[in-house]
């Protein structure tokens, strides 16, 4: 589903990836674990092809197709989803209106109808509800006054809601409360199907308990040094990055 | 501009050009080109005005001829030629249609294809749940229809195109015309007092809470021609009326000139909502063409506790001059001016609002929100004025300018005079640039360039936008992202 090889990125002049090789397929869960500043926002925003981000060798395949060709719209109709380690506020519009609009982009992108809006709301309730959100929060400004905690849980109800194929979540689990973890988990797991492939990025091994990846892999500045299962995982919780790498 | 489906169907299907752009191919009763005494004694002819109304033009005229043009606005033009204009354009008509079914089809056809309902079953017959909105279409110097007006008779509504009015209703016009914006008041205000063509009236009685949304279309069809509209509303004691009026013109490389004047006024406990959803043609990509905009709109807020409520999206024009203002006479009355305007590609934009606080526990909400794209130029200015007899005055201003381009520029000039120590004057202003950061979590949820665009803007403008009546705010919205379309990249 997604193949990454080779991959080096510049931001603002310096190189931060240095020749990551990455390859996921449908029904599968990756983790990929680092410190701070070990690149991997950076991998997730190259993936999602933000602007600033200037691939300077290698290649990214998504579905079959060459991302480097594909603007960010076209990357997320094409099935991708980012969810945000900082999820940004957008004053005066609300959740709705924001996920309704995309959700319809996308549609149009893949040449659909745009949903009812009876169908919409139905849609959003459910997935709202499964992922204990409170109904007034949709309403609400985008993120706008949200907890740290409630933002994340946004990110799952737009994942939820646009349903990729593949899911590329930054640090979703920090800044969680035991109660919040265990929802959000829940509804990564929702998203794990035969089809479809999740690729975790943090940098504690808690939320790795609640979904269980089937590949780990340890990232140091800027490379994949190590992969393994998920014991990988608790070893590097024990042992500390240095060592394992 | 009413929420009718081909209105909306229109405006989604739109490919990034200004898309009311073209011209309708009619015949045209045209005044001698330039402006003389003669010409306004031709318009006056034409509209088969009273001596009186002549005489008032005559008058008007001869004190333009000593007046300069201001130049203290943030706006850059060439100067304007006023004897390379023609000021009278009408379609021809055989004897005047008496019913809608006697207006020429290609007329009809116009509205239809601005999505204007100008036939009272196409109004009836819009998006299901729509509001009844009635509209008088002014088609460059002439008002061409005006629907519902035997509905709002029966509720005492006068509803008429103020040509009709200066025949029918004489004295109520001699009376409020130039009352609260005065012939001399400024340069463009007496060229239209000299030169105005059609406009609309609205009387609304005591008590009279008017049962529809009014609304008046404005369209610049003919070349080289300038539109002097002039409107007028009265508003009763205990009355309430909300009125929007809308305007487009066809792409041409001239600059027209439209110099209107609107005058409000509310009495005791009286409420007048005036929106508007201005966009004129702009020019285009290199600033070629496109409508000086240059409109004095003022309203007395004369009766204890009236109320005015300007709400205006101002995206069209290539030179926009205006300052809707209130004149706060009456004690405890409230003026609001809500305000979005954005300037694209090579436009001009120096808009804001006057709030002059006479009466006692007068209060004034200014918020304006400035949109500049393009290499063009985004002014607010405003005044808020506090008199010495005026105790326990409130104001409170937000001004707020959002950059889309690293070449354009926002200005924020605010004016406050206070002679009152009681005054509470709240100031609030940001600029800023559109943030990188909500662009891009746009764009990773499926939106485009533009749409991501359309999306931060919309928000920025959420406090004014909500001022909107709803069949305006849905083409507002829409609206907003046509005008930026280009901006970014
Ligand atoms: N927009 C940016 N401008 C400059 N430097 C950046 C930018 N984004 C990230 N970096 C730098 O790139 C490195 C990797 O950052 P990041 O990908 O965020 O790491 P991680 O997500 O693993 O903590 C850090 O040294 C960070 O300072
Ligand atoms: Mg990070």
């Amino acid at each position: 589903m997604l193949k990454i090889k080779d991959l080096h990125v510049n931001v603002a002049g310096k190189e931060i990836l240095k020749g990551l090789d990455l390859e996921i397929n449908a029904g599968e869960t990756h983790a990929i674990m680092g410190l701070n500043g070990a690149g991997k926002s950076t991998l997730a925003n190259t993936i999602a092809g933000r602007d600033d981000y200037e691939v300077t060798k290698g290649t990214i395949e998504f579905m079959g197709q060459d991302m480097m060709e594909m603007e960010p719209h076209e990357r997320v109709a094409a099935g991708l989803f980012l969810g945000f380690q900082y999820p940004v506020e957008i004053p005066g519009v609300s959740n709705l209106n924001f996920l309704r609009t995309a959700l319809n982009s996308v549609r149009k992108l893949n040449g659909e109808d745009d949903m009812s809006a009876a169908e919409f709301m139905k849609l959003v309730r459910e997935k709202a509800t499964h992922l204990n959100m409170d109904p007034d929060m949709l309403k609400r400004f985008v993120n706008v006054g949200f907890s740290g905690g409630e933002k994340k849980r946004n990110e799952m109800v737009q994942m939820a809601v646009l349903n990729p194929k593949l899911a590329v979540l930054d640090e979703t689990d920090s800044g969680l409360d035991i109660d919040a973890l265990k929802t959000v988990a829940e509804g990564i797991n929702v998203q794990r199907r035969e089809d479809t492939a999740v690729l975790l990025i943090t940098h504690y091994q808690r939320l790795l308990s609640y979904v269980q990846p089937d590949k780990v892999h340890v990232m140091i500045d800027g490379k994949i040094v190590k992969s393994g299962g998920k014991e990988l995982a608790l070893e590097l919780e024990e042992k500390g990055y240095a060592d394992v790498a | 501009m009413a929420g009718t489906a081909e209105a909306q169907k229109q405006v989604q299907d739109v490919t990034g050009e200004y898309k009311y752009g073209f011209v309708t191919d009619i015949d045209m009763d045209m005044a001698p080109k330039g402006l003389s005494e003669d010409v306004i004694r031709f318009i006056s002819a034409k509209k088969e005005e009273p001596e009186w109304m002549l005489e008032w033009r005559l008058k008007a005229y001869a004190a333009w001829l000593k007046m300069d043009e201001p130049d203290w606005a943030k706006v850059n033009y060439p100067p304007i030629d006023y004897q390379e204009s023609y000021y009278f354009a009408a379609p021809k008509k055989k004897d005047g249609p008496k019913s809608l079914d006697e207006v020429d089809p290609e007329l009809l056809a116009t509205y239809a294809k601005l999505g204007i309902p100008i036939r009272e079953q196409e109004v009836l017959a819009g998006v299901e749940g729509a509001a009844k909105v009635a509209v008088d279409a002014v088609f460059d110097s002439v008002s061409v229809a005006t629907t519902f007006r035997e509905e709002l008779k029966k509720a005492g509504v006068v509803f008429m195109s103020i040509s009709e009015a200066i025949r029918e209703y004489p004295d109520m016009v001699k009376k409020y015309m130039a009352s609260v914006v005065p012939v001399r008041d400024n340069y463009f205000a007496a060229l239209n007092c000299a030169v105005f063509t059609d406009g609309t009236f609205v009387y609304i009685p005591k008590g009279v809470r008017c049962p529809m949304e009014l609304s008046t279309y404005f369209r610049i069809n003919a070349e080289n021609t300038g539109q002097f509209e002039r409107t007028l509303i009265v508003a009763d004691e205990g009355s309430y009326v909300s009125y929007l009026e809308g305007c487009t013109a066809p792409m041409r490389d001239e600059n027209q000139l439209h110099a209107a004047v609107v005058e409000l006024i509310a009495m005791d406990d009286a409420e007048i909502k005036y929106s508007t959803v201005q966009n004129w043609y702009p020019g285009d990509k290199e600033g070629k063409g496109g409508i000086y905009n240059f409109v004095t709109k003022r309203a007395l807020c004369k009766g204890k506790n009236s109320k005015v409520s300007w709400t205006q999206v101002e995206t069209g024009s290539a030179v926009t001059w205006k300052y809707p203002s209130c004149v706060l006479a009456g004690d405890g009355s409230v003026g609001e001016f809500y305000s979005v305007a954005v300037t694209n590609n090579y436009q001009q934009a120096d808009t804001g609002t006057k709030m002059i606080h006479q009466g006692k526990n007068t209060r004034s909400t200014i918020i304006s929100k400035g949109i500049s794209a393009g290499k063009s130029q985004n002014t607010y200015r405003g005044l808020v004025k506090v008199m010495s007899g005026a105790e326990g005055v409130r104001n409170y201003t937000q001004c707020d300018s959002l950059l889309v381009s690293s070449e354009c520029g926002a200005h924020t000039v605010p004016y406050i005079e206070v002679k009152n120590p009681s005054a509470t004057i709240e100031h609030e202003a940001t600029t800023s640039k559109i943030s990188e950061d909500q662009l891009f979590y746009c764009r990773a949820r499926g939106l485009g360039e533009e749409e991501a665009v359309a999306m931060i803007v919309n928000g920025f403008c959420k406090e004014v936008m909500q001022h909107l009546p709803m069949e305006f705010a849905v083409e507002a919205q829409k609206l907003l992202g046509i005008s930026l379309e280009g901006s970014v990249g």
